[in-house]
């Protein structure tokens, strides 16, 4: 926590305010950069993550366009951009992923609401540790895809299955990780509220929940990842509708292009919900002190 | 204003490894508006003895009074500032003054008089709407004390605050808190390792030993004040560092004595 000692080199090149300015022999560059948590200038970020999804299609060019592998198997990456444009063109793929961004919504919004409570109720007070954790930390074991056949004779194949399957996949460790958000909270800072006059009331409302919200905004973040995992699952084993149908009909007609469309989608989305997660916590929580990440 | 009393307090904490007595009948009396510095190596208990004081932990035996009053948990009569910042980084600095205000309920026009005049007082003009991360360390700990004055406590109680300061800021700290003091008297414990800083800022230092905590000596420094940090060279600065050093490791030779003996 404390900043005494810290490194005075920002990448503004100005220290904290009325802190002292070290001056240090300035390392040559490569060494800088291969210093463990130094920031990096922000065009060489944006390079390198150019640069890292220019590699992986560089290799998929070479391996597909060489011949090295069969378009059977792989199929070149102006094939797949092809297919791609096709599907939304032509069969309607909008609507399978809106279906599908749909059941993500619902099921993770679902988890979400019930895990930030119960999770920062097990991370604050013993009581509901001790009664909730045991059953959570069980079922968290559990696959969420074991239930799929159970919740297909519960819900059928619509959309409560899926977001069952979900809300199953998500929720229980979405909501040990916020348990751990709020036990994480220093127990210095309530004690200290406590000084000030607050009540217990004050310093669990006050104090302690908007200390977790930083975290737990984090922890939605991944876990919006688990639910597209777990949906594509349902979806492939029943579904009329969405990404993972769509995968799972080009499966049966041998359209490699299309299956890897649909798996492109798939990134695709998730970057996009990744970015706006990270967008949020820096609108949220200017205040947080953290490296850049 | 008022007086600060520990009467026949101990703490016997149970760990993995059975019983500890971290505190053994301490009695002490801090006079209305004295400074009290509580000095002595670790595991002397001196931390443990503030927070029995600020009510964060209840003692084994004994009681605390303030103003003869018995002490029933924490309250915002005693202000506590510990040695991590523990500001609210989530609250600006004018917030972070104005929350134990705005607990009791004072509206938010004198808070707001409150918070900016304590801000002047504390050096932190234009920061006011800064968050704790932008702060350096030595000003997290002065929105801290005004955090904690804001309450206006008769009683201040200080966990080696400058613990984590670098020795400059350090000294500009204690200077800080001394001029500040002269304004705002009022009764302050302070537990600090630091024998000169304990010298420097006290009325009266009070010379614990540990394994049981115990109160060794306490001694008056006899220093007009106002003193400044040059008067670390005369000639009572260093007897009364030689008096207190010696108090303060009088007991290991002791120990080892009977050990061996």
């Amino acid at each position: 926590m404390s900043g005494a000692g810290a490194d005075p080199v920002t990448p503004s090149g100005h220290g904290p305010p009325g802190g002292a300015v070290v001056t240090r022999r300035r390392p040559s560059r490569s060494r800088r950069y291969l210093t463990p948590k130094r920031a990096i200038p922000r065009t060489l970020v944006v390079a390198l993550g150019v640069l890292s999804f220019a590699v992986l299609i560089g290799m998929w060019a070479v391996l597909s366009y060489g011949g090295f592998i069969s378009s059977y198997f792989l199929p070149k990456p102006t094939t797949v951009a092809h297919s791609e444009y096709l599907l939304f063109k032509d069969d309607g793929f909008l609507s399978d992923v809106w279906a599908s961004g749909f059941r993500i919504m619902a099921g993770f919004l679902l988890a979400a609401l019930i895990a930030v409570p119960v999770g920062i109720a097990i991370g604050s007070f013993r009581i509901a540790q001790a009664f909730l954790e045991p059953p959570i930390a069980a079922i968290r074991y559990m696959p969420a895809s074991a239930f799929i056949p159970l919740f297909i004779i519960w819900f059928g194949i619509a959309n409560g299955e899926k977001i069952a399957v979900i809300f199953m996949g998500v929720f229980f460790p979405l909501t040990l990780m916020i348990a751990d958000v709020s036990a994480n909270v220093p127990a210095e800072l309530l004690d200290m509220s406590y000084t000030l006059g607050a009540r217990r009331r004050h310093v669990f409302l006050q104090v302690l929940v908007p200390a977790c919200w930083p975290g737990v905004v984090d922890s939605l973040r991944i876990g919006v990842g688990w639910a597209w995992t777990y949906l594509i699952v349902a979806e492939l084993v029943a579904a009329d509708t969405g990404i993972g149908h769509v995968i799972l009909q080009a499966n049966r007609f041998l359209q490699t292009d299309v299956i890897i469309a649909g798996i492109v989608t798939i990134g695709a989305l998730g970057l996009i919900t990744d970015g706006v997660f990270r967008w949020l916590y820096r609108v949220l929580f200017p205040y947080v002190e953290r490296v850049e990440r | 204003m008022s007086s600060l009393q520990a009467r026949h307090v101990s703490m016997t904490f149970q760990t993995r490894r059975g019983s500890l007595q971290a505190l053994d009948d301490v009695t002490l009396e801090i006079p209305d508006a004295h400074f009290t510095c509580l000095v002595g190596a670790s595991g002397c208990g001196k931390s443990t003895l503030l927070n029995i004081m600020a009510g964060l932990i209840e003692p084994s035996a004994g009681e605390v009074l303030v103003d003869g009053r018995a002490v029933d948990g924490p309250g915002a009569d005693r202000g506590m500032v510990f040695q991590s910042y523990t500001l609210y980084p989530w609250m600006t600095v004018r917030r972070n003054i104005e929350f134990g205000p705005k607990l009791k309920g004072v509206g938010r026009a004198e808070r707001g008089d409150m918070a900016r005049s304590l801000i002047e007082e504390m050096g932190l003009t234009g920061f006011a709407d800064s968050y704790p991360k932008e702060l350096s360390g030595g000003m997290k700990q002065r929105v801290a004390i005004a955090r904690a004055l804001a309450n206006d406590p008769q009683v201040l109680l200080m966990d080696e605050p400058f613990g984590a300061l670098d020795a400059l800021t350090r000294t500009g700290a204690q200077r800080f808190l001394t001029e500040l003091w002269e304004r705002h008297r009022r009764t302050i414990a302070f537990v600090t390792h630091d024998i000169d800083e304990a010298i420097l800022l006290a009325d009266t230092v009070c010379v614990m030993s540990p394994r049981p905590g115990r109160i060794r000596e306490i001694l008056e420094i006899d220093i007009a004040r106002p003193r400044s940090f040059k008067e670390r060279e005369s000639a009572r600065f260093v007897e009364l560092r030689h008096r207190l050093l010696e108090l303060i490791f009088e007991h290991e030779r002791v120990g080892s004595a009977e050990r061996s003996g």
